[in-house]
């Protein structure tokens, strides 16, 4: 027999799914998370989950995991001490960025730039030069090229980055240099931006690659431990992590490139959504993970999440693909505060975090947060109703925090809370706006799907100011991300930067490439041992009118575009062009990326089942406490969802509990439980 | 005639009251609508200028006009004024004449375009937006001429336009407008993307009015003025004095060999209400070096620089604009009359913050900001291909931000919003250059215990023979340092010939013909110090020297002796800090690096080149008045804290 598992660690609780390949059956654990060791955990709940299924841990074959390890350590700035090569006359490439200040008319008078990622003192010039078109115009200078790395290892830097101008277009120069630096510093992990990210623009490229030196000691260092423990009790297991385009990377590919990494832990939740909404049949799908500091979002057309060509953590973007997530800074822990003198509310983006925390935790914090007016409303139960988590709740300290803003505002305390409700609501309608609305997709043809911590508070909310219907409530967002992890298919592409117009172009050249591509694109899975039959490739053009400065995706066939020719590719982009911005243009169309991206199959796996029951959902009722809603008191209940049944009806307005997340349905709406045990949130007929 | 609006279902909309979160929440959405105008435009346009520098402003605007979201404040209440015609459903205006628009757009470059928003038969809104289009004909490419003496030379005007009428695309004149310039494909697709982004601007208050109700939405628009109007109103109360303040600043010349220029202004308080006066601005230039302000305009300036460090969440818009008064003498700098040239205004509108910087901070020194990047230089290169095409860049500098209240200002960066730089193998890719530097000046920024921005240094290696023009300033005079901070470093423009031979070329030129090989160092300014330098802690400087942006050398204006293996030396420091205490005795206020005279005195000398003459006004045009009779805050070299 052989197993599959997935693996979420999750600040409080780590979820583990294992699913028997053969015929998915499916099981699941929780444990406590161990953050100062994450793999004391992990190990913990493989054994829980082993027993559950009655299985040798041996068995496993196949570990998936997504890692928040590289995120934390950009967002912390705990990353290594990167050195950087540049061109002559780019030392400055991070300082400059792209020169712009954030904010109006004015923005600059409070802004102060956070320092590069690789010091300026540690960042040295290669005299050489390599042209737009790849050709060399000044070789390499070798010997100062040395006294210059020696100094530089003398700084005692952990990673290096080699990051020359046009070496997209001709990688010769950054592999010289790094030939150089191998022998200067062999113990030195070093990344090529030719390697990293092949593609122009000098600043984007550079501080791709050096966010991957970056991050690699802690991720490899992770990675390693990993894969030494679990091997203890999984003698043959393979690891791959969750990068954050939804694929799949071996451990191998996870340390080398962690910069792809970024965002694995809301890829994880990404890919959990899709599959789970899939099986209760919805793939087209809006994303909604709200945590304590922010919320993802993205949108999932036909079972498929939109991809960017870019990842933001932090104040640093990077040009990595990933699930296009957009995030904003509203989560459970957001502050509100109102300004002395506009007399606004104001949520966010500032956050209590995890320390001090919300003022309901009863840890320090003082200000009011989005979590303390959920417990000023009665959302989230205090007192003896909880379940699971040890922590206490004190509706007495939301309450003092939540006056600091009512006072000024002239409002009640309740109705203060229901307003920071509604703004921080009105935060995440913008980001659901910004993958839906703004990018042509009409809301009203997804359903919503929410996890996270706090995300199932505000989903309905979400749902009637979206009209995406029906909201969906997968049970646990730990276990959510776990199934993403473990049904995920494993992915590689490969691409290359090739700017030429249409009418310079020509279709042989360029499918040659694209096969080629394929090729390089296929061997990461050679070398994962999937036979060349459950591989499937796709391939994709970055293109756009010659002289503009955006770049659309188009995938298509192979097949298509050796018979008709670049029309194929023409045609889709015009109308997309012209559903993204409403015209298109009778301009010479530019070809900018081509790539090749080849997948493994998708995992046998079966959803999980509820024991059936009938529409009353009253065997799960524990409580029928008073909630404020829309404007006023009103009689609600509290349900225990471990206790709910398949078909149970619930009518709003309820609060429904769970180990790591709470439910609400808002009057007159009724949450349907399926087979599956989500929650299904319509509109009451 | 004032315009004549149409309606086909007029009827007055109900002020009802809005609960503050709705308010909230309509200000929120008001914003985004406004962020989503830049990025249709940005992913749209083809012009680099737009499409990667982002010189573009977007506007929403209440049914009377008043900017509710936007960036430069509304011009609506003049162009009705002014456009002689009628105001339908399907209207969209464009105009790129500053003088029929009371200066909204302030040079001919600035395509506008303004949409009135309508929903069931009336008026409910409006949406604008400009963008800097690279050219539009005229005597010299880019259509910005340093030796316009005329607009009639700076390339096509449009006054206000119907573009579209019902709907429809008036192409005959927009083809007859595209004609006439020399890079059609770019204007073309810009225009486009601005009518896309103005769409879409329309869509977002049309969903809102129906998500909401069309009074709600009316009366949070109205609600939204009013707490800008409140908020300001209790600013100028607290912080303008009802003494008059003045200060002054200059442009450095008109690119004809004349200058500098004066730009004077005072403040004062009368009652709730601030007056900005112009009085003793100089006269218009012959040149083109003249900035037509439009008032509404220069308001919105002095409420965003007075807000940003109370609120700077909030959706800053028109609703204070009775608290100020703005006067501008006419037949000034600021106030040309027609038909006078306006293509070069950029340096005018850029030393515009310095001076509001100098001349609200001076009351509130804690707030002051040091002079800053004021200015978006320009490098415009053209020329023919061997192949025969036509290639034409225009490009934007960037500079050092000053020093200021909450730390160093960032070295090579933007004043303006949103603008960014363009990659350099994007440059290299489409245009037949290299840049072989692309760096910031060391020591360019002005010392301080916040320290200015560095100035950037740009290598442009010509990879083909063309021509190019240079627009930039403050080579003569200093960017300032403030509360003790030193000024930042002069630009320079300085051409390395193939054949050995260096040419400093003077920072307002236009046809200078360049070969292939030939390097051009673009060489732009830094900020000014906030502070004084010698209470800057030593490490910082140290690591200041580490990162190569502060020399050995340099690290000495803050008193800090630094050691060649870039450690401090304690002591040293201490006993230099010490002895240039004493030396300096108070600090400063102000530190313009010399008087007007000083500087023209030492100008050749410092600079290597001459000093320009003092400018020649036309006859028929207001001369200089009130110069010397009051005592302004740059008087001389420094004035006392």
């Amino acid at each position: 027999m052989s197993y599959r598992l997935g693996v979420d660690v999750g600040g409080t609780f780590t979820d583990l799914l294992l699913i028997n390949e053969k015929n998915g059956d499916i099981h699941t654990a929780k444990v406590p998370s161990t953050p100062h060791d994450s793999s004391v955990g992990v190990l913990n709940g493989i054994q829980r989950v082993c027993q559950n299924a009655g299985i040798d841990p041996k068995e496993i074959t196949q570990f998936m995991h997504g890692t928040t390890v590289a995120t934390n350590t950009v967002l912390t700035g705990s990353g290594a001490k990167v050195g950087l090569v540049t061109t002559k006359g780019y030392r400055q490439v991070l300082q400059i960025a792209r020169s712009f200040v954030p904010g109006g008319l004015g923005g600059w008078v409070i802004y102060n730039k956070s320092l590069p990622m690789a010091p300026l003192a540690l960042t040295i010039e290669a005299d050489e030069r390599i042209g737009a078109d790849g050709s060399v115009v000044s070789k390499l200078d070798e010997r100062a090229l040395k006294r210059d790395l020696k100094a530089l290892k003398k700084k005692g830097i952990e990673a290096l980055t080699i990051s020359l101008i046009n070496s997209f277009a001709n990688p010769a120069h950054e592999k010289e240099v790094a030939k150089v630096a191998r022998e200067v510093m062999p113990e030195v992990p070093i990344s090529l931006s030719s390697e990293i990210v092949p593609e122009m623009q000098e600043y984007e490229r550079t501080i791709t690659t050096v966010a991957n030196s970056y991050v690699r000691p802690k991720v490899e260092t992770y990675v390693n431990n990993l894969k030494r423990e679990t091997r203890k009790l999984m003698s043959d297991v393979q690891l791959h992590i969750l990068r954050s385009d939804g694929g799949l990377a071996s451990a191998k590919a996870a340390a080398a490139y962690p910069v792809n990494l970024l965002m694995s832990g809301p890829a994880g939740g990404v890919a959990g959504a899709i599959w789970v909404a899939d099986q209760a049949g919805f793939p087209n799908l809006l994303t909604l993970d709200m945590g304590g500091t922010s919320t993802d979002v993205a949108l999932v057309e036909n079972g498929k999440a939109q991809l960017r060509r870019e990842t933001t953590v932090g104040d640093v973007t990077v040009r990595a693909s990933s699930i296009d997530v957009r995030t904003v800074g509203a989560g459970g822990g957001s502050i509100a505060h109102v300004p002395e003198l506009t007399k606004a509310l104001r949520v966010g983006p500032e956050s209590a975090g995890a320390a001090p925390g919300p003022a309901a935790y009863n840890r320090g914090g003082e200000l009011p947060t989005v979590t303390d007016a959920n417990v000023v409303l009665g959302y989230l139960p205090s007192g003896e109703v909880r379940l699971g988590g040890d922590m206490e709740i004190r509706k007495d300290l939301a309450e003092q925090a939540i006056k600091r803003v009512a006072e000024p505002l002239g409002l009640s305390i309740k109705e203060a809370a229901a307003g920071i409700i509604d703004i921080v609501n009105e935060n995440m309608y913008g980001a659901l706006r910004l993958v839906s609305v703004e990018k042509g997709y009409d809301p009203r043809d997804f359903a919503l799907i929410a996890f996270g911590g706090a995300g199932p508070l505000h989903a309905n909310a979400l749902g009637k100011l979206m009209n995406s219907w029906p909201v969906i409530i997968p049970p646990g967002p730990g276990v959510l991300c776990a199934y993403g992890d473990a049904t995920t298919r494993v992915r590689d592409e490969a691409s290359r930067t090739f700017i030429r117009s249409f009418s310079q172009t020509n279709v042989g050249e360029v499918a040659k490439i694209f096969e080629k591509l394929a090729a390089s694109a296929s061997k990461a899975l050679d070398q994962e041992g999937i036979p060349k039959k459950d591989q499937t490739t796709s391939f994709e053009v970055d293109i756009r009118y010659h002289g503009q400065g955006l770049q659309l995706t188009v995938s298509f066939e192979l097949e298509d575009l050796k018979k008709r020719g670049l029309d194929v590719i023409g045609e889709q982009f015009d109308e997309m062009h012209r559903q993204l911005f409403t015209f298109a243009l009778p301009q010479e169309k530019e070809l900018v990326n081509l790539r090749a991206v080849a997948q493994g199959k998708p995992t046998n796996v079966r959803a999980l089942s509820v024991p059936k029951g009938g529409k009353d959902p009253s065997q799960a009722a524990i409580a029928h406490p008073t909630i404020f809603v829309e404007g006023k008191d009103q009689k609600a209940t509290l349900y225990d969802r471990s206790k709910l049944m398949s078909g149970n009806e619930i009518q709003g307005p309820a609060v429904v509990l769970e180990m790591d997340s709470t439910t609400l349905i808002l009057p007159g709406h009724i949450g349907k439980v399926d087979d599956c045990g989500n929650i299904l949130i319509t509109p009451a007929a | 005639m004032p315009a004549k609006l149409i309606e086909t279902k007029p009827r007055p909309f109900k002020r009802v009251s809005i609960d503050p979160i709705t308010l909230d929440i309509i200000e929120n959405a008001m914003l985004n609508a406004r962020w989503e105008m830049d990025a249709v435009l940005f992913r749209t346009a083809m012009s680099p200028g737009i499409r990667e520098q982002h010189d573009e402003f977007p506007m929403i605007a209440n049914v009377d006009g008043k900017m509710v979201v936007g960036q430069f404040g509304s011009f609506i209440y003049g162009f009705k004024a002014a456009y002689d015609g009628t105001i339908e459903e399907g209207d969209m205006f464009l105009t790129t004449d500053p003088y029929s628009c009371n200066g909204a757009v302030s040079h001919a470059n600035d395509w506008l375009l303004l949409r009135p928003i309508f929903k069931d038969g009336r008026l409910i809104a409006y949406a604008s937006m400009f963008g800097h289009m690279t050219d539009i004909g005229g005597k010299v490419p880019g259509s910005m001429p340093t030796d316009a003496q005329s607009i009639f030379e700076e390339g096509i005007r449009v006054p206000p336009t119907k573009i579209f009428k019902k709907d429809v695309l008036q192409e005959d004149i927009l083809e007859l407008i595209l004609h006439n310039c020399r890079m059609p494909q770019w204007n073309r697709s810009d225009f486009h993307a601005i009518v896309a982004a103005i769409r879409t601007a329309e869509k977002r208050v049309i969903e809102m009015s129906n998500r909401f109700g069309d009074d709600v939405f009316y009366s949070a628009l109205e609600d939204l003025l009013d707490r800008n109007k409140r908020a300001m109103a209790h600013l100028i109360n607290t912080t303008v004095p009802k003494k008059k303040q003045y200060f002054e600043d200059y442009l450095c010349d008109d690119g004809m060999g004349m200058g500098p220029y004066k730009i004077r202004c005072a403040m004062w308080r009368e009652g709730e209400k601030v007056i900005f006066d112009f009085e003793g601005t100089d006269p218009q230039s012959i040149g083109s070096v003249n900035f037509y302000l439009n008032e509404e305009m220069f308001k919105m300036f002095c409420g965003v620089y007075m807000i940003m460090v109370f609120d700077p969440q909030i959706m800053f818009n028109d609703g204070f604009y009775d608290l100020m008064e703005v006067r501008i003498p006419e037949g000034t700098l600021l106030k040309p009359r027609e038909p006078a040239a306006l293509s070069c205004r950029t340096h005018a509108l850029g030393r515009i913050f310095d001076i509001l910087g100098g001349l609200l901070g001076q009351g509130s020194p804690d707030f002051l900001t040091a002079a800053g990047f004021s200015d978006s230089p320009h490098l415009m290169y053209s020329g023919r291909r061997k192949n025969g095409e036509w290639y034409q860049l225009y490009q934007i500098g960037f500079g050092g931000i000053p020093g200021k209240p909450s730390g160093d200002g960032p070295d090579g960066h933007s004043l303006w919003p949103s603008f960014t730089n363009v990659p350099n193998e994007f440059l290299e890719s489409y245009f037949p250059l290299r840049i072989e530097t692309y760096e910031t000046i060391p020591d360019s920024g002005g010392a301080g215990l916040h320290r200015g921005g560095n100035a950037l240094r740009v290598g442009y290696r010509f990879l083909e023979p063309g021509q190019i023009s240079i627009h930039d300033d403050r080579w003569l005079t200093y960017p300032w340092g403030v509360n003790g901070g030193e000024p930042g470093l002069r630009s320079r423009k300085t051409l390395y010939r193939k054949n050995g031979e260096v040419e400093l070329l003077p920072s307002k030129c236009d046809r200078i013909q360049v070969e292939e090989g030939d390097l051009l160092h673009f060489d732009t300014w830094g900020g000014g110090g906030w502070g004084d330098p010698l209470k800057r802690p030593a490490e910082q400087v140290q690591f200041d020297v580490e990162a190569g942006l502060v020399t050995i050398d340099g690290a000495r204006r803050y008193g800090v002796v630094i050691r060649e293996d870039l450690t401090v030396d304690e002591k040293a420091t201490a006993s230099l800090r010490s002895r240039m205490a004493k030396k300096r005795g108070k600090t400063q206020l102000f530190d313009f690096g010399g008087s007007v005279e000083e500087l023209k005195k030492r100008c050749k000398k410092e600079t290597g080149m001459e000093p320009p003459n003092t400018p020649v006004f036309l006859s028929g045009f207001s001369g200089p008045s009130g110069t010397g009779k009051k005592k302004a805050a740059r008087k001389g070299k420094k004035a006392a804290a």
